[in-house]
C-alpha cells in the first residue's frame, strides 16, 4: 500500500468535491451576468446543497431500495472519477489504476444508477429521461474511448496520469492536430456526458425537454443533495480533465507539500476559467432536438476517429 | 441571431436589473433550514393568468429574485416554497392537496394574489371550492390584484433573509 499516493487521491477528492458546486455557481453567474441579471453569486450551490441535506427526505409510495441506494451509488462513482483522474497531480494510485477502461466504466456506474432511479419511482417522465439518458450514453462512450485511444498513442500508454504527463513533457504534442482532434471529440462526449447544452438544457422546467432532471424529478431532501453533487462532481472532473489535457502546465509531479499546493492553484485557476467559459458558451447556445443529438455525437465520434486514423498517418 | 450580433445586444443592453430595494422585515416563522436558500414550485389552483405574468416578472431579468437565492423548481419534491395563486376550483383541490403533502418539511406556503387569499372576485362562483387557506394551512399571504413583482419579492425575500 502507497500511503503517499493514497493521501495525494483524497487530498483531490476534498479539493474536488468543495470546489464542483462552486464551479457550476460559476457557470450559473456568468450565464446571468451576461443576460443582464444580477445572479445569485458563485456560493448558491453550496447553500442549496446545505438546505436540502437539512430537509426530509421523501419518496414515492412503493419504490424499491434503489431510490434509497442509488443516490449514494452515483456519489460514489463520481468521488471514485474525481480520485482516479489525474486533476492536481499526475500521481496514480497502485491499485486502481487510472486507465482508460477503468474511469469509463465508473462513469457508467453513474450513469445506469441515475437512470435506475428515474426509472423506480415509475413516473412517466422519469422512464421518457432514463431512456433518453441511456441512448446518450450510449452515443457518448465510444466517443470517450476512441478520444482518449488517439491521445493514448503518443504516449503509449492508456492510463490518464501519463497521458498528461507526456503532454507535459513534449508540449508541441497538444498542438498536433490529433491531440486537437480528439480533445474537440472529448469536449463534445463530456457536455452531453454531464447533461449541459446543447445535449440537454440543466435550467429547463419543461418535463418533456428534460434529460437529467426527468430523472430526478422525485427525489428529495438527502437523496436529492447526493444526486445534485454527484453530477457537479461529475462535471468538474471531466472539466478538469480536459482542462489539463489542454493546459497541462501547474500540475504536481511528485508528492512534495509545495507541488501539491502549485497543482491545486493551477487547478482552481483552470476551472474558473473553463467554468466561466461553459457559461458564457451557453448564452450562445440553443438545446438540440433529441433526434438531432445523434448527429452532434456521430459528429464527435468522426472527429475522434479521425483522430486515431490521423495518428497513424501523421507522425 | 449571429453570435456577432448577440454580443452587441448584450454589451448594449449591459445590466438590466433594477438596484435591490431594502432587506424587508424578516418574518419570524422561517425555519432555519431555509436561510438563503429557497427552491419555489408554483401552483395554480384557478388563477386568470395574471398573477403567473407578475411572477413571470419576478424571475425575469429586470426583477431578477434569483439574486435573493430564490429559483422555480420543476418538482414539487425539489421544493421549500409552494407559490399558490387563483381560487381553489374543484378540479384543483385534490391536485393541491396532494402536491403539499409532497412538498418535504420543512415547507412553506404562499397564497398570492387577492383570489388566492379571499377568493377576490370569483366568490361564490359554481367551480370554486374557496381560497387556499379553506384546503391547505397557509403561511404568507400577498395581496394584490394582481401583486405587484415587489410586493412578491418581499414576501420571499422575508424567507431568505437576502
Amino acid at each position: 500500500m502507497n500511503w503517499t499516493a493514497t493521501a495525494v487521491a483524497l487530498f483531490q477528492v476534498l479539493v474536488a468535491t468543495l470546489v464542483a458546486p462552486l464551479v457550476i455557481g460559476i457557470t450559473r453567474q456568468t450565464r446571468a451576468r451576461l443576460e443582464g441579471r444580477a445572479g445569485a453569486g458563485i456560493l448558491q450551490p453550496w447553500r442549496d446543497l446545505l438546505k436540502l441535506l437539512r430537509k426530509e427526505t421523501l419518496q414515492a409510495n412503493g419504490v424499491s431500495w434503489i431510490s434509497s441506494v442509488g443516490p449514494i451509488i452515483v456519489m460514489a462513482s463520481s468521488l471514485l472519477v474525481a480520485a482516479l483522474l489525474p486533476l492536481i497531480s499526475t500521481i496514480t494510485l497502485p491499485l486502481v489504476p487510472d486507465d482508460l477502461f477503468v474511469v469509463v466504466s465508473v462513469l457508467l456506474i453513474g450513469t445506469v444508477a441515475v437512470a435506475l432511479i428515474g426509472l423506480d419511482a415509475g413516473s412517466a417522465f422519469g422512464g421518457m429521461g432514463s431512456s433518453r439518458h441511456m441512448m446518450i450514453a450510449a452515443l457518448v462512450e465510444p466517443t470517450v474511448l476512441v478520444a482518449v485511444y488517439a491521445l493514448s498513442i503518443p504516449a503509449g500508454s492508456s492510463l490518464l496520469s501519463s497521458i498528461v504527463a507526456t503532454r507535459l513533457d513534449a508540449p508541441a504534442v497538444i498542438l498536433s492536430p490529433v491531440s486537437l482532434l480528439a480533445v474537440v471529440a472529448l469536449f463534445v462526449a463530456v457536455l452531453a456526458e454531464t447533461g449541459r447544452l446543447p445535449v440537454d438544457n440543466p435550467s429547463t422546467h419543461l418535463e418533456l425537454t428534460m434529460v437529467h432532471e426527468a430523472m430526478i424529478l422525485e427525489s428529495s431532501g438527502r437523496d436529492l443533495a447526493w444526486l445534485e453533487l454527484g453530477s457537479w462532481l461529475r462535471l468538474s472532473a471531466l472539466l478538469g480533465l480536459v482542462a489539463n489535457l489542454m493546459i497541462p502546465w501547474g500540475l504536481a509531479t511528485d508528492a512534495t507539500v509545495l507541488a501539491l499546493v502549485i497543482g491545486t492553484i493551477a487547478l482552481l485557476v483552470k476551472l474558473t476559467v473553463f467554468a466561466a467559459a461553459l457559461g458564457a458558451g451557453e448564452v450562445f447556445l440553443a438545446k438540440l432536438r433529441l433526434f438531432r443529438v445523434p448527429e452532434l455525437l456521430a459528429g464527435s465520434f468522426v472527429l475522434a476517429f479521425l483522430a486515431v486514423t490521423a495518428s497513424y498517418l501523421v507522425t | 441571431m449571429s453570435v456577432l450580433r448577440l454580443l452587441q445586444l448584450m454589451r448594449r443592453t449591459g445590466r438590466v436589473a433594477e438596484a435591490a430595494p431594502d432587506l424587508p422585515e424578516q418574518w419570524d416563522g422561517v425555519p432555519a433550514a431555509l436561510s438563503g436558500s429557497v427552491q419555489i414550485r408554483h401552483v395554480d389552483a384557478g388563477s386568470c393568468n395574471g398573477c403567473e405574468i407578475e411572477i413571470g416578472a419576478v424571475f425575469g431579468p429586470v426583477y431578477d429574485a434569483e439574486r435573493y437565492g430564490a429559483r422555480l423548481v420543476a418538482s414539487p419534491r425539489h421544493a421549500d416554497v409552494l407559490l399558490v395563486t387563483g381560487v381553489v376550483t374543484r378540479n384543483m383541490t385534490e391536485a393541491l392537496v396532494r402536491t403539499v403533502e409532497a412538498t418535504p418539511r420543512p415547507r412553506l406556503v404562499i397564497a398570492v394574489g387577492d383570489c388566492a387569499r379571499n377568493c377576490g372576485v370569483f366568490t361564490d362562483g359554481h367551480a370554486v371550492v374557496g381560497s387556499v387557506s379553506d384546503v391547505v394551512d397557509v403561511d404568507l399571504e400577498v395581496a394584490g390584484c394582481p401583486p405587484e413583482p415587489d410586493h412578491i419579492i418581499a414576501a420571499l425575500r422575508s424567507v431568505t433573509g437576502r
